[in-house]
């Protein structure tokens, strides 16, 4: 399980600092996919390089910390402070763009085996790659290769081979299709889902595209201005959601077969400088009252294991 | 628009500078290059600042004078070379085609000719009878080149992105798409060469005159170092007359360099929140 | 009955390469596109990346001129030979949106710049009148000129940023507007306030919208009409809504079947992924021959020609049947 403790993360600019995640307390369970959702700004791509450990500036965190449910060496609990050393072993991240994440002018093979304490020969661990990659539908040759002769499927593919290839028990990823055809897509979600299903570990998903949360995972996260409005089984998330945000952004969303009228959310999610009171969704709420714009609602358990941070959640 | 230190120090050097050179001049009515006006050698006073020189002048009159002369000189020929690096620049960036090549062929070769020679040649023909004139006209035809190079790639870039597109289907002519809508991308370039091209005269010209290439009567930073050395100032202990001109262009190098580095770092951080 | 769309042996070829064996890519391969309607109508061009919608809607706009072949927009020639059209006078009849709403205005420049640019130079109206047509305008994109006047693009969202674009290529109320993923860098949520949109303009402005996208359920929410593209081919074409719920070429097919919706889950099966991208532009017979569960020999040499169907859509496949078969929703 990995457990978020009142997560606040912020980033420094020239006009001050920005609270990107802002309060997040959840505990995710183990060996499922779980996606994060929402709309750009709402810190889904920040949350995951906090959990990451990719706290370089100008991202810092500035309270909290995460436990990641797995000890080191001497048997202590792996916190926020040494998840650096796991990278790649115990838990990787999946980008979202291959060509800015490999290095166009070294082989492939190579930023595989970039690291330390290598306890196999390279060789030894370049062979058991060759034969791994087999699985992705990819030939053994791909990784003797430069990242340009590939075409951006198989790349995608490759990314998915380093970030699973050490078995991690968390794997993020970070919008890993969404700059690849749907036909693609669905080759590279369902291996990915294949090799959950395999090594049993966390995957932890984040997307724009919602009919891709729904095709693949198992809980959903919504956010909305850095933070948790819903959390809960996707069914249930997508079928009877809990947050009048995640209601209206599904049934914003057309599919084919349906002629029902859809109609997008009006107005913007608030600007995170602004002095924030209440529950940041409640301009654009069709079920705002006075105490939505006073009390920031709690992320609370409306039912066993479906989350929700509104104040009427049970009109919604 | 908030300055930074580095550009509110440049500003204030730059300032003092201009001013010197502006104001201070009405104080006096004094010829500062008639030679003999007052007793050579003398050290530091109250009458003269800094002394005078081997040649009976006023070492401080003279260099405000110089001062003056230089920044003119320099703002002068960097407004024309800038003008002429940023028209050519943008037009053969944006309109590409056989246009591009025929002038990027003519700015080649501007840059490939090397300076300095044709510079001594032509002045040694001359031999000191050259007016001021001359001169910045030639650092102005020397000087475009580089820059029209630079503002080209840059126009080069702009021309591909959307709002280009926009501009030509709202019905804009092509001179009109250069100049609103791909110069203001290319214009803090250009600020910032306008200012390294001040320093790049100045010290050409200087340069030339040490040499004793230039009009050496008329004061310049140059022309007070090459008269120093003439009569050997070093050795004859006039350390002043040789170290007043050099801390002066120092100074003034530094004002233009905090001015430029200053404003682009400046505005790169605007950019970063818009 | 107007000739909406009209495209008659299309081809854009690209070269890659050298001078000695240079690469050559048909972006565009002898597309004929021909559609007729009394009213306006919403086209989608359907396909993924490499498919040639972008490269077709770019010679509709005049920005690549084709390697042969003719475009028309309501009978009047806007690409290829005998396109002796003035400028101005097309651009008051087709008008584009472009997909980044940022990068479609410069952050030099206030929004309603362009908005005045484009009344007073292809409207034609006088400063005065220019103000009126730009106040209609952005109210039927749902905006306000007192809201948008004197600002800067960094200060709208991207949602309303788009609509102003919109708003701009109302002004000279054109007959077609060409739309190159309008809503692909729109967040979710607000996609429907802009696709909704182009609805109501269709009505109020009897305006074509020709609509290019990868996104196959706002195509079927909108389109009237749907051209499905692979490599450079129109592989199908017809009613929209009858194409995505009944799709008959089996690229069609394989395009539904990959499709992220959120009403019902993929079939857990693979299929082949095309890693010879570049190669496909090259077979003389049917592109997507080497994916395709029924190809045969025929197909490795022969175009396949559009087949009409029953329901008055075009299959461009050899074994396009007359019972519609594929997946059933």
């Amino acid at each position: 399980m990995i457990k978020l403790n009142n997560l606040v993360a912020s980033y420094t600019t020239t006009r001050g600092q920005v609270n990107a995640v802002d309060g997040i307390n959840i505990t995710i369970p183990s060996g499922q996919i779980v996606g994060i959702a929402g709309e750009s700004g709402c810190g889904k791509s920040t949350l995951l390089k906090v959990i990451y450990g990719d706290l370089i500036y100008p991202l810092a965190l500035k309270t909290g910390n995460i436990q990641y449910g797995f000890e080191d060496n001497s048997g202590k609990e792996v916190t926020t402070d040494n998840i650096k050393d796991y990278w790649f072993k115990r838990i990787s991240y999946i980008p979202q763009s291959s060509m800015s994440s490999l290095n166009p002018v070294i082989r492939i093979r190579k930023q595989f085996v970039d690291f330390q304490d290598r306890l196999k020969p390279e060789s030894e661990i370049l062979d058991e790659v060759r034969e791994y990659i087999q699985n992705l539908d990819l030939p053994p040759e791909a990784i003797d290769a430069y990242p340009h002769q590939l075409s951006g499927g198989m790349r995608q593919r490759i990314m998915v081979a380093m970030g699973t290839f050490f078995k991690p028990d968390i794997i993020l990823a970070d919008e890993p299709t969404t700059a690849l055809d749907v036909v693609v897509q669905k080759g590279i979600l369902l291996l990915l889902m294949e090799i959950q299903e395999q090594m049993n570990n966390t995957i932890l998903f984040v997307s724009h595209d919602m009919g891709v949360h729904y095709q693949i995972t198992h809980k959903m996260l919504i956010m909305y201005a850095a933070k948790v409005v819903e959390f809960g089984d996707s069914e249930a998330v997508f079928k009877a959601p809990l947050h009048p945000y995640s209601k209206m952004l599904t049934e914003s969303l057309p599919t084919i077969g349906d002629d029902k009228v859809r109609e997008g959310i009006e107005g913007r999610p608030p600007s995170l400088w602004d002095n924030l009171q209440g529950c940041r969704f409640a301009a654009r709420c069709p079920l705002v009252t006075e105490l939505c714009r006073k009390q920031e609602p709690e992320l609370i358990e409306h039912r066993p294991g479906h989350f929700a941070a509104c104040h009427h959640a049970d009109k919604v | 628009m908030k300055m930074n230190n580095r550009l509110k120090i440049g500003i204030i050097i730059l300032t003092m500078f201009v001013l010197a050179g502006l104001i201070l001049p009405l104080f006096n009515d004094v010829d500062p290059t008639k030679q003999g006006t007052y007793p050579k050698n003398m050290p530091i006073s109250f009458e003269h600042f800094l002394g005078t020189n081997s040649l009976g002048q006023d070492i401080f009159w003279f260099l405000v004078y110089a001062v003056r002369n230089s920044l003119f000189l320099g703002v002068t020929v960097s407004i024309c070379t800038t003008t002429i690096a940023m028209s050519v620049g943008l037009i053969s960036g944006y309109v590409g085609g056989w246009v591009d090549r025929i002038i990027m062929t003519l700015t080649d070769s501007v840059i490939a000719i090397p300076l300095f020679p044709i510079l001594i040649v032509l002045a040694t023909l001359v031999r000191g009878n050259t007016s001021s004139w001359v001169v910045g006209a030639i650092l102005v035809v020397f000087g475009w080149a580089w820059g029209a190079r630079t503002i080209r790639s840059m126009a080069l870039s702009i021309r591909e992105r959307e709002f280009i597109n926009m501009a030509k289907f709202s019905g804009s002519t092509t001179l009109e798409i250069v100049f609103r809508e791909v110069f203001p991308y290319v214009y803090a370039y250009g600020i910032v060469s306008f200012i390294n091209a001040i320093l790049w005269v100045i010290n050409t010209e200087a340069s030339l005159a040490v040499i004793g290439l230039s009009k050496v009567e008329i004061p310049t930073l140059g022309s007070i170092l090459f008269w120093a050395l003439s009569y050997n100032a070093l050795f004859t202990g006039q350390y002043v007359w040789v170290i007043a001109p050099v801390v002066a262009t120092v100074l003034l190098f530094l004002g233009l360099f905090l001015t430029s580095t200053g404003y682009n770092q400046m505005y790169a951080t605007r950019r970063g929140h818009s | 009955m107007n000739t909406v769309l009209k495209t008659v042996g299309l081809n854009k070829t690209y070269r890659l390469g050298g001078f000695i064996n240079p690469l050559k890519i048909n972006a565009l391969d002898e597309v004929n596109l021909t559609i007729e309607s009394e009213k306006p109508v919403i086209v989608s061009l359907v396909g993924e990346s490499g498919s040639g919608k972008t490269t077709l809607a770019k010679v509709i706009l005049r920005l690549v001129a084709p390697s042969s072949g003719q475009a028309m927009i309501y009978d009047q020639f806007v690409a290829g030979d005998g396109a002796n059209v003035s400028k101005k006078e097309i651009l008051s009849s087709v008008q584009p949106i472009f997909q980044n709403p940022f990068e479609a205005f410069s952050a030099y420049r206030t929004v309603d710049a362009y908005l005045e640019r484009t009344a007073t130079r292809i409207a034609g109206l006088s400063a005065s009148d220019a103000v009126d047509a730009m106040q209609t305008a952005l109210s039927s994109v749902g905006l306000k000129y007192a809201d948008v006047k004197g600002k800067y693009p960094n200060q709208f969202s991207g949602g309303e940023l788009q609509r102003v674009s919109i708003a701009r290529a109302l002004i000279p109320h054109p007959k077609m507007i060409i739309a190159d993923e309008p809503v692909s860098m729109i967040d979710a949520s607000l996609r429907m306030n802009i696709i909704n949109l182009f609805l109501s303009l269709k009505e109020e402005y009897n305006t074509s919208f020709l609509y290019i996208t990868h996104d196959l359920a706002t195509a079927y929410y909108v389109s009237d009409y749907i051209a499905v593209m692979y490599r450079g081919t129109i592989v199908e074409f017809g009613e929209g809504k009858s194409i995505l719920k009944n799709p008959q070429h089996p690229y069609t097919q394989l395009l539904l079947n990959s499709v992220a919706l959120t009403d019902r889950k993929w079939e857990r099966k693979t299929f082949i992924a095309s890693d010879m991208e570049a190669k496909e532009f090259q077979f003389t017979g049917c592109r997507f021959k080497n994916r395709c569960p029924i190809a045969e020999d025929i197909c490795t040499h022969k175009r396949p020609p559009p087949i009409r169907q029953e329901d008055g859509r075009d299959v461009y496949c050899h074994f396009a049947t007359e019972e519609p078969e594929g997946m059933k929703v």
